[in-house]
């Protein structure tokens, strides 16, 4: 039995209340989330599963695509619930409106939100079930709920003790509680712990099952054959050659292609090879498009003010006054996620119903694309979410371009597709962080302190034309875009600045990808206050620290890093060291980079010392992994990552083009997490912005060679 | 054709140029091994081969003959090979989709090379990409499962 239909049985019994598995109890069918979501109590039901097994289930709202939910959500109940921890079991909900996000409304993971949104309403549910459990043993015993206390999974009254198993079924007929009681931080007994993963033992041995490892009879494989350039349109096709690919079943049109439909993925892929040079496509404009001219366009438009961002005093006339002037500009490219779990989705319309399995981060979106499509409506449309082979941003598109296709695909074919992506689709298939250029002239006063900063950044916008748009796009500029730049702590102190923004638009998609904006407003914004400091005469970290003397978490975080990293001592020969700090998604992260060039003149990274300011720090052995591995990922862009167009194609089409950080590559990080009282921040982002600009800083330190474009590529002095 | 998949003689009805990869997740159901770059670029693929690591990605079905192939659904019954027991010790996963490749690139190397330097590390599993990052942890884990095993004989 496939683990599908293994949980497809689950699910029928739990509905059923039949057979052994006798649920404390089952969410509740579709229901509008209150505005106040928040604020009111939520339904534990929905969240806790308390079996006779002594199990206890938690349904995760949110989806597990690397950044250790799975674990950290669980854990948030535990504590309140007083479970046992091995009892632990772990599932993604299904896509209703309860699960709806507490702070945007729609079920949905990004942003680096889940815990600390989470951090109210899984702790409730989990102490709301614990008091619906200790009053069903106070029944038991016909004894005040008073008189009772719980401990590791069971409910004690003296020497008496009862499983949570033995009380599931008489829990389910309790009153949730009208308000409960959460612990007081010091009674914490799990929370702040370093906790293991509870999603390792099935993806080590590999039953974990992914989107792409779905399975089911009659299941069949799509690959869709679309524009070789942004925005083009077929107006041909001759389907005779995949047809005569032996299990190739059916070749179908759809608004994004051609979809070629076979028994398994190798038929489907040699079909669709066949079929590739039987389309005709009209490239329309996509077809001129050039990354290098691009960013000429974008240099000249950086000349010129665009929409304001932020705005204080005269920056021009300031400039005009400086002591000292610093006229820089950093670019970076297009990046694809390239999520190692190549995009996938499966689909599966009957009897009026629309089922679909896979790995996304934006449920309520795809079950609104999904209806619209297969012409259901949206309660019809069931979503079970699978394991996401990483996620990056990639799987959370406000168009829900994978899983529309997928749906349009098993709509026109008329049976159960999975429509699966190569990784050259992958690649070619757009939704890029954009490709961004910052212009920034910055004056010093004779004293040597910043007194002017105009900066001009141009780049597609993410947001304009999506359903965000009305939230996040305020005259003319999107959030995402100056992100990291408008807040930054340093223009603060700054008398006199201009933010401006230019959003051009183009046919290549663009989406958020890890850590969005701050991807390249940390690099510009920290490698123009290095600059500074360097213009100024000055030791950039003394620099930083005067300028954020106000700002007692970024001090914290910048000195605990640097003094980690031994600021102020020699490197070993050959090496240099460079810092950044950003703030991001509410948490502050520090970083010194180490590194050395080789004879061929590649920077290598040693060392990464990062200091990390998240608040409350749930999980400290995955806020560890989270910033490991958010500086892998930012470090393939610092070292290796582009896109490029020529004549409207992405240049790059598979791993040994698109090239990304690697294991002999992969610097030692070690991460100091400095707890604070301050609100609680994600760290599944954070760690990536400040990593670009703190290897061009060692690299200048090292070589006084200023690097202003990612990738970072030193050219012979 | 015949083809012995974790100790156990299969029968596969498969064309003879379709990959290796593509006969144990669509044929046999395997789906432990992760299709990633269908280039041999990423190592999500990876599968032993009489106890040598292979990209399955780009091995015709028809090349392996006799070979006994081993996955990861084959490496122990329960997730208790050493390696995978410093993999769960040492908390590598994060996304899990890479994984299944690393731990089969990081026991072809242990089982051929007991003591493993870091470089002999770095160059055994540089075909394996995480986009996670889990790098750092890899090498620890790598480490952890060949002391292990050492300290077992």
């Amino acid at each position: 039995m496939t683990a599908l239909t293994r949980r497809e049985l689950l699910r029928r019994s739990v509905l059923s209340g039949a057979g052994l598995f006798v649920a404390f109890h089952i969410p509740r069918k579709a229901r509008a989330v209150p505005e106040s979501a928040g604020k009111q109590l939520p339904d534990p039901n929905a969240f806790v599963r308390v079996a006779p097994d002594d199990s206890v289930t938690v349904l995760l709202a949110h989806s597990e695509m690397g950044q250790g939910i799975w674990t950290g959500l669980a854990m948030l109940i535990a504590e309140e619930l007083d479970c046992d921890w091995s009892k632990i079991r772990v599932e993604h909900a299904p896509a209703a409106p309860i699960y709806a996000h507490p702070a945007f409304g729609m079920q949905m993971t990004g942003g680096s939100t889940s815990t600390w949104s989470e951090f109210d309403r899984y702790r409730t549910a989990g102490a709301m079930t614990r008091a619906m459990l200790v009053k069903a043993a106070a029944a038991r015993w016909k004894t005040d709920a008073k008189n009772l206390r719980t401990e590791s999974g069971s409910v004690v009254h003296g020497k008496e003790r009862l499983s949570y198993g033995q009380l599931a079924v008489a829990a389910q007929g309790q009153q949730p509680p009208k308000n409960v009681k959460l612990k007081d931080r010091k009674q914490w007994k799990l929370l702040g712990k370093p906790t293991r993963r509870l999603d390792s033992p099935e993806k080590i041995t590999g039953k974990a099952q992914f989107g792409m490892d779905v399975r089911f009879p009659g299941l069949r494989t799509a690959l869709v054959a679309r524009s070789p350039v942004f925005g083009g349109k077929l107006s041909s096709f001759d389907a005779s050659e995949a047809k005569s690919i032996p299990g190739v079943e059916q070749v179908v049109r759809i608004p994004t292609g051609v979809a070629v439909v076979a028994k398994d993925f190798w038929s489907a892929k040699r079909g669709r090879d066949a079929l590739l040079p039987r389309l005709q496509w009209d490239p329309g404009a996509g077809a001129s498009l050039d990354s290098a001219a691009l960013l000429e366009d974008y240099r000249k438009r950086a000349r010129s003010k665009g929409a304001v961002a932020a705005q204080k005093g005269d920056a021009e006339a300031a400039l005009a006054r400086a002591a000292k002037r610093v006229v820089a500009e950093y670019d970076v490219p297009y990046l694809a996620h390239a999520p190692m779990e190549p995009l996938n989705c499966t689909v599966k319309i009957d009897g009026g119903r629309c089922e679909i399995w896979t790995g996304t981060q934006f449920q309520t979106m795809d079950q609104m694309s999904a209806a619209k499509i297969a012409g259901v409506p949206q309660e019809n449309v069931s979503i079970h979410t699978q394991f996401l082979g990483g996620g990056f941003g990639r799987r959370a598109t406000p168009t829900s371009d994978f899983v529309s296709e997928a749906v349009h695909v098993a709509k026109a074919a008329g049976v159960p597709v999975k429509t699966v992506w190569t990784r050259e689709d992958d690649i070619h298939g757009g939704y890029y962080r954009p490709l961004f250029l910052h212009r920034i002239e910055a004056g010093l006063d004779e004293r040597g302190a910043p007194m002017a900063w105009k900066h001009t950044i141009v780049g597609q916008s993410i947001l304009e034309g999506t359903p965000f748009e009305q939230f996040m796009v305020k005259n003319g500029v999107d959030a995402t875009s100056v992100e990291g730049v408008t807040e930054s702590p340093y223009l603060e102190p700054i008398a006199a600045r201009l933010v401006t923004l230019h959003s051009p638009k183009n046919p290549v998609t663009v989406l958020w990808w890890r850590s969005v904006g701050n991807t390249h407003t940390a690099f510009a914004v920290e490698s123009m206050i290095d600059e500074l400091a360097i213009a100024a005469g000055r030791d950039p970290l003394e620099f930083r620290s005067a300028l954020l003397r106000e700002k007692p978490r970024h001090l914290r975080a910048l000195k605990a890093a640097a003094a980690k990293a031994g600021w102020g001592t020699k490197p070993a020969a050959g090496r240099a060291r460079g810092l950044a700090v950003h703030e991001s998604f509410g948490s502050i992260i520090a970083q010194v980079a180490e590194v050395s060039v080789d004879e061929d003149k590649r920077i290598r990274v040693h060392k990464v010392n990062c200091a990390v300011d998240c608040g409350t720090a749930i999980n400290p052995l995955g806020i560890e992994a989270q910033v490991q591995g958010a500086i892998a990922f930012g470090l393939s862009a610092v070292l290796h990552s582009e896109l490029t167009l020529k004549s409207g194609q992405i240049e790059q089409s598979n791993f040994h083009d698109y090239h990304v950080l690697r294991l002999p590559d992969m610097p030692e990080v070690s991460v100091q997490v400095l707890e604070s009282d301050a609100k609680m921040g994600g760290i599944g982002e954070p760690a990536t912005a400040p990593i670009s600009a703190a290897v061009a800083n060692a690299v200048h330190a090292l070589t006084g060679q200023r690097l202003r474009s990612l990738p970072l590529r030193l050219v012979p002095a | 054709m015949r083809l012995n998949v974790n100790g156990t003689a299969r029968e596969v009805d498969a064309p003879e140029d379709m990959p290796l990869l593509w006969v144990l997740r669509d044929v046999l159901g395997l789906t432990g091994t992760k299709f990633g770059c269908g280039m041999a670029q990423c190592g999500a693929c990876t599968v032993h081969l009489d106890g040598q690591a292979v990209r399955s990605c780009v091995l015709p079905v028809s090349a392996v003959g006799g070979r006994m192939v081993t996955t990861i659904e084959g490496l122990s019954p329960d997730g208790g090979h050493p390696v995978q027991k410093a993999w769960a010790d040492v908390d590598v996963v994060q996304c899990g989709y890479c994984q299944p490749g690393q731990i089969m690139s990081a026991a072809a190397l242990i089982a051929h090379n007991p003591s493993p330097s870091d470089e002999d590390i770095d160059a055994a599993l540089a075909g394996n990409i995480c986009r996670c990052g889990t790098y750092q942890r890899v090498r620890e884990a790598v480490r952890k499962a060949a002391a292990q095993r050492r300290a077992s004989r």
